[in-house]
């Protein structure tokens, strides 16, 4: 890549930093310049987050029809998968599954609950009946 | 407790880390090519029966910690690492290693990094900061990617480091144990040994996923991906793999134009007109993977659609392995004569 090639696109950066693009100036020599974003990959990036989008919206579908227990909407929300999930709350994989589904979820104790909530930074009353019913992400 | 450190803008994270703490600890020649090269930092993998958010899992560098590790190792420096159980043991080490005026590096998860657009926070547990002092409350950050210093709050700075999921980083810390000058001829030796272990990585790795076959592999895959993952999830993946190849840290075509200025600096250090010569194919290299991105965008944004479309890509790839493979032979053989 040329020195001059370093491409420039505003893109999510932005607001945060840029970034270190090694480049060969005029001599061929190799430099170091910031660049601000490449579209290409501002563009993965956005496929990603849709796919993303997507999910959360299904999951929320399945919470509305009684498919699915809130646990799966917010797993999805903080971009988790099951594997993940297990992780921060200390549940077996096989428990959260069954806590998918709406009638285990129900009967799930304060105790089991308040491990959930504070994983998503939610109170369990936001779990519970929370906004899940209104526009995610 | 605010320590004097020089902040250092790097392109990859744990690079960035690993250059920064040795010039701190006086290894003043140290610079991102040259700890990427030590390091050994070039590879291509794809592992065929693993998924990371629902994409292929592909990396263009070697695994996280071995650059800081192998780079110190072949410089002779002593390195202490620990991970932590307790999260208050993990805080009284960092705490104890600042308030002595030191610097430490720890391995990180991105969900929760405060100062990460959200845009960018995944479940992504192989970040690399140092952490170099402390106000009250808050930790003094240098993160190799921004471009300054920036600050996190005790409890910002233990949910970073006591992230879940893959990688876990358990609260890892890590540093040089002590100072060292490094000598020329220790430099040199240094950087044919990360030469001839990056050789032997891309070139002789038994099976079929890993090094230039992996990129084959790869290219292979991507023409049937139209018909085995269907349109709509094939552009989910190549959209992953451009993530992987130009997402913040590989300085840009997956690695490769770092990997040839590090070429361009071990020349100063062996003036054999050979290195400048691989080092323009390697960005000849990078120059055909951001090809690649480009071709791969017009499938993900919907512009292309064919199989034809696939078909190309697939065979920009084989073309980027045969130019790989023909680069890492020809170093192969110059670095026999290197001394």
């Amino acid at each position: 890549m040329k020195k001059e090639d370093i491409p420039q696109d505003p893109g999510a950066l932005q607001k945060f930093t840029r970034e270190v693009s090694y480049a060969v100036d005029e001599n061929g020599n190799y430099i170091t310049a910031l660049s601000a974003g490449w579209e290409v990959k501002t563009n993965a990036l956005d496929v990603a987050w849709s796919d993303i989008e997507r999910k959360v919206h299904s999951a929320r579908e399945k919470v509305l029809r009684h498919e699915a227990s809130p646990v799966l909407y917010y797993m999805e929300l903080k971009l988790m998968n099951v594997q993940v999930l297990a992780d921060y709350t200390g549940f077996w994989k096989w428990q959260i599954k069954r806590h998918f589904k709406p009638r285990v979820f129900e009967k799930l104790s304060p105790k089991k609950l308040q491990r959930y909530a504070s994983v998503f930074d939610i109170t369990v009353d936001e779990l519970k009946n929370g906004n899940w019913n209104e526009s995610g992400v | 407790m605010k320590a004097e450190y020089n902040h250092l803008q790097a392109a990859h994270c744990e690079n960035g880390v690993t250059t920064s703490l040795l010039q701190h600890y006086g290894v003043h020649q140290m610079t991102e090519p040259l700890a990427f090269g030590i390091g050994s930092g070039l590879f291509f993998i794809y592992i065929p029966f693993m998924n990371l958010n629902d994409g292929p899992a592909i990396s263009f560098r070697t695994m996280p910690g071995l650059i800081f590790k192998r780079t110190c190792k072949s410089l002779a420096i002593p390195i202490h690492r620990e991970k932590f159980i307790s999260r208050l043991k993990a805080k009284q080490a960092l705490d104890i290693r600042l308030d002595a005026g030191h610097p430490a590096a720890c391995q990180v998860g991105v969900f929760y990094l405060p100062y990460f657009p959200k845009e960018y926070r995944f479940h992504f547990n192989a970040h690399n900061l140092i952490v170099v002092g402390k106000e009250g409350d808050n930790y003094i950050i240098s993160d190799p990617i921004m471009e300054t210093v920036t600050t996190m709050t005790s409890y910002e700075l233990e949910r970073v480091r006591f992230a879940r999921g893959p990688l876990a980083p358990r609260g890892q810390l890590y540093y040089p144990k002590a100072p060292r000058e490094v000598t020329l001829e220790q430099m040199k030796q240094a950087i044919i040994t990360g030469i001839k272990r990056n050789v032997r990585h891309m070139l002789y790795v038994p099976g079929n996923i890993a090094g230039i076959k992996g990129i084959r592999y790869t290219a292979k895959k991507i023409k049937k991906w139209r018909d085995s993952l269907g349109v709509e999830k094939s552009r989910s993946y190549l959209a992953q793999l451009v993530r992987m190849q130009e997402e913040i840290g590989t300085g840009g075509g997956g690695f490769r134009f770092i990997y040839a200025a590090f070429l361009q600096q071990a020349h100063s250090y062996f003036p054999v007109d050979a290195l400048m010569d691989i080092s323009k194919q390697f960005t000849k290299a990078g120059d055909m993977w951001r090809n690649a991105a480009v071709q791969a965008s017009g499938i993900y944004k919907g512009r292309l659609t064919a199989q034809q479309d696939y078909d190309v890509m697939g065979d920009q790839l084989m073309e980027i392995a045969a130019l790989e493979k023909e680069a890492f032979r020809y170093l192969g053989d110059i670095v026999k004569k290197l001394h």
